[in-house]
């Protein structure tokens, strides 16, 4: 076989992170019940007008921003006419030809180095509906409540060759989005959708082979499976001698294949035309220095400054900075309690763990600052061991409990009455008297054994190092000492 | 003039069904439409910005504000057909 290379491009659908829709004020909150967060403007009624949301031109221009592009100073929208029911006007308000953001790229790194991938554009969109085929009544329901959120879609030039680089570029397109407060790119709820546009060609061929597009992908894992079986399909295309067709194609990524979506003989023609019903926009220097103050620090500055003013190793700096939720919660909470690489550890070891025990992602964490502060202040203070601190913490995360409550609700506290602890320390003598003696007669590890004891009867409550001093000093009175 | 194929394929465009009459009537429809367009391509517009926006006005926005409530019955009531919650039209595969 001929040795291939992979050429991927990247046409991603964030949902910006507004409060209201593009051109109307009904709400953009996800879930909501059929068809109750529509008006007479996002259902196409007759007689409306569309007005911008100033902030979908802000989050767009951000989104720019940060990934390098020139921002295009006069824009307008047009209208991408077709006929199909999730958008009831029977166009979809767009921008083809001059989109609002356009040349910039974004650094990625996987096995293979670093690598700029080319963003060609960023252009403003609203949503659709959603339509759910019913087969018993053989039609179709729609509920509008997704049309007229407002996306922004960001076209990537086809610099990836691998799933890998495909992977990583949306893992940091993603974050960029999640730090800039423009999209919670949640892909399990569709406010992250991407298309793949992908071609083969033998290796050292200097034109792209024929591509197509690969739809319905709505998890990482999904694109780096259809990545590898659409790359799979062509080269066994190409090997019997046939040709690529261009063509849209959607990922079944429970049969690992990909179908053709060509139902129609035509091919599309949207008959794009400049949009009447919208003046255009003219983002003045002005208006752009104000989006640019206002830009946030970046996942890769913020890296540098935990290893910098914190001291935190690089390894866990990529791993905190990794989920913008995360981020925040270790800041906030380094800020209460002032002890960040503590917070970090936290972070890194029970949260991280708890997380895969729930299966769950650390954007959907739920953690207050202001609670894990208060333990650690509690462990700090030695009210509680490290030992009870984790049964806490878990607490904490799984039931949001308070935990200073939590710790004198239920006793937890550690025991500094010395009386209760020589009480305990003499009752473990007592019941244990071989090790006792083995302890007396010479054998160290015994006193390991005793502290467990004593810990056990302390319900975990005592500070080891305290118990084991107690313990020495009362073997050392008992009679028969030497 | 345009032709059999030009009509037919914008006929299908806008999801249309013309009879033969209807379809020879659009056909000088369209035909006197561009012919007017020709007419326009006669002024020389060298050096002279493209007009999308008739009108002198720009940077026309709202604020990110949710100003609308739930009013799907009234919605509802303005669609051809519904079921339950949802509006429903026939059958459409992509």
């Amino acid at each position: 076989m001929k040795n291939y290379e992979t050429v991927i491009g990247l046409e991603v659908h964030a949902e910006l992170a507004t409060k209201s829709k593009i051109f109307c004020g009904c709400t953009t909150q996800f879930g909501g019940p059929p068809n109750t967060q529509c008006c007479p403007v996002c259902t196409g009624m007759p007689g409306t007008l569309p007005v911008l949301n100033r902030r979908v031109v802000e989050f767009a221009a951000a989104a720019g921003l940060a990934t390098g592009c020139g921002i295009t100073r006069r824009c307008r929208f047009d209208r991408k006419n077709y006929f199909y029911p999730d958008l009831p006007k029977a166009y979809q308000i767009s921008q083809l030809y001059l989109p609002i953001c356009r040349n910039g790229s974004i650094e990625i790194e996987t096995d293979a180095g670093k690598k700029s991938v080319g963003i060609h554009e960023i252009h403003i969109e609203e949503d659709a509906g959603k339509l759910v085929h019913d087969p018993l009544e053989d039609c179709t329901f729609i509920d509008y409540n997704r049309c007229g959120v407002p996306l922004i879609e960001i076209v990537s030039e086809p610099d990836m060759r691998s799933a890998g680089e495909a992977v990583a570029y949306l893992e940091k397109l993603r974050l960029i989005l999640q730090y800039l407060g423009v999209s919670d790119c949640r892909m399990q709820e569709g406010s992250l959708r991407a298309d793949i546009n992908l071609s083969v060609r033998e290796a050292g061929q200097a034109e792209l082979g024929t591509r197509t597009e690969m739809k319905n992908l709505n998890s990482f894992r999904a694109i780096a499976r259809a990545v590898e079986g659409e790359r799979r399909r062509q080269i066994e295309v190409l090997e019997s001698g046939g040709r690529i067709v261009q063509e849209t194609r959607r990922w079944d990524d429970g049969r690992n294949m990909s179908f053709s979506m060509r139902s129609k003989e035509e091919a599309q023609d949207y008959r794009y035309f400049p949009e009447p019903d919208l003046p255009p926009v003219e983002i003045g220097e002005e208006w752009l220095d104000e989006i640019r103050k206002r830009q946030p620090e970046l996942r890769d500055a913020k890296m540098l400054r935990y290893e910098r003013e914190y001291g935190i190793p690089a390894y866990d700096a990529a791993i905190l900075t990794g989920s913008k939720r995360l981020a925040d919660i270790f800041e906030e909470t380094s800020a209460l309690c002032g002890n960040p690489k503590e917070v970090s550890n936290w972070l890194m070891v029970e949260t991280l763990r708890l997380l895969r025990e729930e299966e769950q992602e650390p954007e959907e964490l739920t953690l207050e600052p202001a609670k894990l502060a208060s333990l650690i202040g509690l462990i700090e203070e030695g009210t509680v061991n490290r030992t009870t601190a984790k049964e806490v913490f878990e607490k904490i995360f799984r039931e949001q409990v308070d935990p200073v409550i939590y710790v004198r609700e239920n006793g937890l506290a550690m025991v500094r009455d010395d009386g209760l602890l020589r009480e305990t320390v003499r009752r473990v003598i007592e019941d244990n008297p071989q090790s006792a003696a083995d302890f007396l007669s010479g054998k160290e590890k015994a006193l390991g054994f005793l502290v467990g004891r004593a810990m056990k009867e302390l319900r975990g409550r005592g500070d080891p190092g305290r118990v084991g001093a107690l313990l020495k000093e009362a073997l050392k009175q008992r009679p028969g000492s030497p | 003039m345009i032709s059999d194929d030009t009509a037919a394929y914008t006929a299908a465009l806008a999801e249309l069904l013309l009879s033969g009459e209807e379809r020879e009537r659009a056909k000088k429809d369209l035909s006197e439409i561009l012919g007017y367009i020709e007419r326009m391509n006669e002024l020389d517009t060298e050096g002279i910005e493209p007009v999308p926006f008739l009108f002198p006005a720009a940077n026309v926005f709202r604020g990110d504000a949710v100003t609308n409530k739930d009013s799907r019955e009234e919605l509802l009531a303005n669609a051809p057909d519904r079921s339950g919650d949802f509006f429903r039209v026939p059958k459409t595969v992509d």
